[in-house]
């Protein structure tokens, strides 16, 4: 049963794009959007279409179920499939929000300065979270305790208080396609940088800012 | 010694396990501020007598208080703002209503914050897809299989059942299968 989904990609030349993906296929790639968020320390771009063709899935498979025979097994195996996908879904979209707070005020200043074009890492809800979720912490900190304080020390910059998503973490992964002179920079003073092949298949472990790039065009991915 | 009431809030934090919620602690706020009054004062009328008598040797007082000021200010905050990701932490463990006890260890206007994040995330939750939204709340822990039992095939089933995304189950003759 192929349908066709339909996330509308951009291309260069502002034409849409409808890419036909098997369920199978959607399912797999909500499966890497999902790994490479967990794994990745900063937030990532956001894959709002993949997003909805599953709640679409979702609803489709629900439906279906719903004018099955009772008993048949295949109720059971697919509810069972309903109820995996549901938590892969959940949980992606659950990093993505624990993500959101943890680097309110520096996701929220990219988006400021984004450029046009330029892939957002927030769904306009997302961001709609992401702003309230600011200003309701703003607003409180604000009344309980700022305004009470010495003139001077009233205004807090949370760009400074509240820490950066740490791009020097390391991470796991598999190579997807061969990417070739990959420039590692010296973490210490007595090295120098490098320059690596990633063969296809082959799989590491690697600074997350030295590859961050590759995550986001689909070469690697993270495990 | 100066802070030393900002450094018992954070050090009241710090010795509550993760997860566990304290009762705020509003008398201890409250002397942190009047600390920080009193520390401006005196500044601000050391800074009149440096700007008008020139006593340059004020200066390091000065400094000093103003450093006091700043610790007092990043210890505050770093109490209320963990207290915050605490109670944001009970949204997701306890839902939208919370235990009587843990309300009883929140100000009003933490219990505002809490309210105003319920909300949002609840807007967000029915924002995505279709109609009703998906609660992301649910669904914290992979699914477990929905019956745990040894099934034998006693009719050969004639291949496979396919499921979407998964390998092929082989349901062949006598074959036993966990499902």
């Amino acid at each position: 049963m192929t349908e066709e989904l339909d996330p509308t990609a951009q291309d260069s030349d502002g034409g849409s794009e409808e890419v036909v993906l098997t369920p199978a296929e959607l399912i797999e790639s909500l499966e890497q959007a999902w790994m490479n968020e967990k794994f990745a320390p900063e937030l990532l771009e956001s894959k709002s279409e993949i997003v909805e063709c599953v709640m679409e899935q979702l609803d489709h498979m629900e439906e279906n179920l719903r004018r099955a025979k009772k008993g048949d097994l295949k109720v059971s195996i697919h509810r069972m499939e309903m109820e995996r996908i549901r938590y892969v879904l959940s949980s992606y979209l659950r990093c993505r929000l624990m993500k959101i707070e943890k680097f309110f005020p520096h996701i929220l200043e990219k988006e400021k300065t984004a450029h046009e074009g330029e892939l957002s890492s927030l769904s306009p809800e997302e961001l709609v979270f992401a702003k309230q979720y600011m200003a309701n912490t703003e607003t409180y900190l604000k009344n309980v305790a700022l305004k009470h304080m010495p003139p001077n020390l009233q205004m807090v910059d949370l760009l400074r208080s509240v820490p950066k998503p740490d791009l020097d973490s390391y991470v796991f992964l598999r190579v997807k396609e061969r990417q070739e002179n990959i420039l590692v920079e010296p973490e210490t003073d007595e090295q120098r940088d490098y320059v690596i092949d990633l063969e296809e298949g082959s799989q590491h472990l690697i600074r997350y800012k030295t590859i961050a790039p590759l995550v986001a065009s689909g070469a690697v991915q993270l495990i | 010694m100066f802070c030393e009431k900002a450094m018992e809030l954070v050090r009241e934090l710090h010795r509550a396990p993760e997860g566990q919620l304290p009762a705020f602690n509003e008398d201890g706020l409250r002397q942190v501020l009047e600390e920080m009054k009193a520390l401006y004062e005196q500044n601000q009328s050391d800074v009149n007598e440096v700007k008008s008598g020139g006593q340059s040797d004020l200066i390091p007082t000065i400094k000093f208080r103003h450093c006091s000021l700043l610790r007092n200010r990043r210890c505050t905050v770093a109490y209320l703002y963990d207290r915050l990701l605490r109670i944001r932490a009970l949204r997701w463990e306890y839902g939208s209503i919370l235990p009587n006890a843990l309300r009883f260890h929140m100000s009003a206007e933490e219990m505002e914050w809490f309210n105003h994040y319920k909300k949002s995330l609840a807007t967000y939750m029915r924002s995505l897809g279709g109609d009703g939204g998906l609660d992301i709340t649910q669904d914290m822990k992979p699914p477990k299989s929905l019956y745990i039992e040894k099934a034998e095939c006693i009719k050969d089933c004639k291949g496979s059942a396919k499921t979407m995304g998964a390998d092929l189950k082989d349901l062949s003759l006598d074959k036993e299968g966990i499902i």
